[in-house]
């Protein structure tokens, strides 16, 4: 018997190499000028489910809740090896902080089912909350594991796995199902599989699709549809309504954190005194500083 | 919003095998102003096995009560339990604001208790306060502002729970003060029973291992700290040498740590560690966003930088443009010279 696993990925914004041209004036960042990635931490997720599958079988679903472009990560996670990808997305989901989007997602996951395993990064380098993990397993009222390093034995029915605490790290054991989220140095993810490459290239959300037939008046959006469900290229897309979701917890409605403000980072201080590199600067810096008995 | 509302300010105190983590008393500081400003009272919820003089510590940074939950199945933090009972207990007491150390505990621990009481959680914040609020044309009174760095540390966004009870955060360590009272408030010891539920031991702890953490740079009055501008590691001797000569710690910054100059727990920045000694020499660190974080506070701050353009300067309070390799022994003369 296999392992089902639900592995919750996301797309960010590059924010590791925000350039010049990305900051405002204001100080806030221009969101559209980044690079959207597939967030590192979600990768490795999604290898160490690829790896409990390589053992034991079973069935691999990648989830994101995103904007329609989200769909790019999905198609990476069907050319690593996952093997069904779901986008969930709705123009009511936008502004969603922590708190509603583990809604969204603890629905979507409830409609899936049959999982023993749901793996995540530690956080998204977007925010770095590393919340909405856990913030969904109690949604699912199941056990969490977070900050995990290494998984290092599945049984039928429990897994044991070393996560990292303050100071140290902890061996713990739980039982399935259980949600993992895990740290960027627990494995490193494959590449990409040049046959699911060539295979995936083409897997289309409904959105994507009916893109193309806006574009060729000789397509008709149900057959492309059923062409693309047949041949296992087909992402599905679960919207708000598709989840039944209640619209107060949906999106910027359901989300109790607002931005109140933005800036720039100040720098502190700014006039310092300038000390000239000789024998003689280091000789009066020096004395003042015992001076002031900040030395000495 | 009614009168009624709830103003007391709740703090979790985290404890490691009996131990309790000094970030719970940095946010027992904070919270009593917080609390101070809300005209309300500073609790402390401590959990664990034989935790009653935790609780009685915390009255000397100034909780009016201790809620306590005491049992020796407790003894070691496990999400179920410490979630269920901390889940219970602020449904039914709606404090206005429950603070949590930002640490793997709190960053646990505080997600779940938000997500099961709908409230809002702000994330590793490096700033509290209270203040009056105007959102999207409504007023708000007392809202706790929840300051933190976003986006890599490029902003500094300033969060609301502007339509919510209960408020809640995490918070980084270090970055508060932790000021004990000159004498201890008179508090009150409530104990809550802990009442086992099949679901709480679902984890189990086979083994644990910590280490000791022996270097404490948050305490160190002085600190020379490093950058990838020293070069080598040989370079960076020199850094040990200086830091040896004036009694300091040493210190790096993220890229000296990656370079294997010095080991990650003496890393100072936003992922590393907040300090704020009394003097931080600084020596070939150009000063990213993420450093700057990490140090800024410091009384004084001395940089030493062959760039003159390195934004270091732009907080320090002595600048030296030239080579660390010549400036350091330099230092370590004049200094020699003077104590002669």
């Amino acid at each position: 018997m296999g392992k089902n696993s639900i592995v919750m990925v996301k797309q960010v914004p590059d924010t590791a190499n925000i350039s010049g041209q990305v900051m405002r004036d204001d100080g806030t960042v221009n969101r559209a000028k980044l690079p959207a990635i597939f967030n590192h931490e979600d990768r490795v997720a999604l290898e160490l489910a690829l790896r409990i599958k390589d053992q034991e079988g079973g069935k691999i679903t990648a989830i994101t809740m995103g904007p329609p472009r989200a769909s790019d990560i999905l198609r990476e996670c069907l050319y690593m090896g996952a093997d069904e990808a779901i986008l969930i997305s709705d123009r009511k989901f936008a502004g969603a902080d922590t708190l509603a989007t583990s809604y969204v997602l603890s629905e979507a996951i409830k409609k899936i089912g049959h999982y023993d395993f749901i793996f995540a990064g530690r956080q998204a380098i977007d925010g770095d909350t590393a919340q909405v993990g856990p913030q969904t397993a109690e949604k699912l009222n199941i056990p969490q594991i977070t900050y995990v390093e290494e998984i290092l034995e599945t049984t039928s029915k429990t897994v044991k796995v070393k996560r990292k605490i303050d100071g140290g790290f902890e061996i713990l054991e739980s039982t399935l199902p259980v949600l993992m989220t895990v740290l960027k140095d627990a494995c490193f993810p494959r590449p990409f599989k040049a046959k699911r490459l060539m295979a995936y290239k083409n897997a289309k959300t409904l959105m994507e699709l009916e893109s193309l037939t806006e574009e060729n008046s000789l397509l008709y959006i149900d057959r492309l549809k059923e062409e693309h469900i047949a041949k296992n290229l087909y992402i599905q897309t679960l919207t708000m309504d598709d989840l039944q979701l209640d619209i107060t917890r949906c999106g910027i409605h359901g989300s109790p954190t607002k931005v109140h403000k933005v800036e720039s980072v100040v720098l502190a201080g700014g006039n310092h005194e300038t000390i000239p590199p000789t024998k003689e600067g280091m000789a009066n810096l020096v004395a003042e500083l015992m001076d002031n008995h900040i030395l000495g | 919003m009614g009168n009624n509302i709830n103003t007391d300010v709740w703090v979790f105190v985290e404890q490691r095998s009996g131990k309790p983590a000094e970030v719970s008393f940095e946010l027992l500081s904070k919270g009593l102003k917080l609390a101070e400003n809300l005209k309300g009272k500073l609790k402390s919820v401590v959990i664990g096995s034989d935790v009653k003089d935790i609780a009685k510590e915390t009255f000397k940074y100034g909780a009016e009560e201790a809620l306590v939950v005491d049992d020796p199945e407790l003894h070691n933090y496990l999400t179920m339990p410490y979630s269920r009972i901390l889940n219970e207990l602020v449904e039914k007491h709606k404090p206005r604001i429950v603070l949590f150390g930002a640490t793997v505990i709190g960053r646990d621990l505080a997600p779940r208790v938000a997500s099961h009481t709908k409230s809002g959680l702000t994330a590793d914040c490096t700033d509290l306060q209270i203040s009056d609020v105007t959102y999207l044309k409504k007023e708000y009174k007392d809202l706790l502002l929840q300051i933190r760095p976003a986006f890599g540390g490029n902003i500094i966004a300033t969060i609301i729970t502007p339509d919510n009870e209960i408020q809640m955060a995490t918070v980084r360590e270090g970055v508060m003060k932790m000021e004990p009272l000159s004498k201890p408030v008179k508090g009150k010891i409530t104990e809550v029973p802990y009442t086992p539920n099949g679901i709480d031991h679902i984890i189990r702890i086979i083994d644990q291992y910590r280490t000791e953490n022996k270097v404490n740079l948050k305490a160190a009055p002085i600190i020379v700290a490093g950058g990838y501008g020293m070069g080598t590691l040989d370079n960076f001797k020199l850094i040990n040498e200086l830091a040896a000569t004036i009694g300091g710690e040493v210190a790096g910054s993220r890229a000296a740590v990656d370079a294997g100059f010095v080991p990650p727990e003496r890393q100072v920045g936003q992922t590393g560690v907040t300090v704020r000694p009394k003097l931080y020499i600084a020596c070939g660190i150009s000063g990213a966003i993420q450093h700057r974080a990490g140090m800024q506070e410091s009384n004084k701050i001395i940089a030493i930088n062959t760039d003159p353009e390195a934004p270091i300067f732009g907080v320090a309070h002595y600048g030296i443009v030239g080579d660390a390799m010549q400036i350091i022994p330099m230092f370590i003369n004049a200094f020699k010279e003077k104590l002669r």
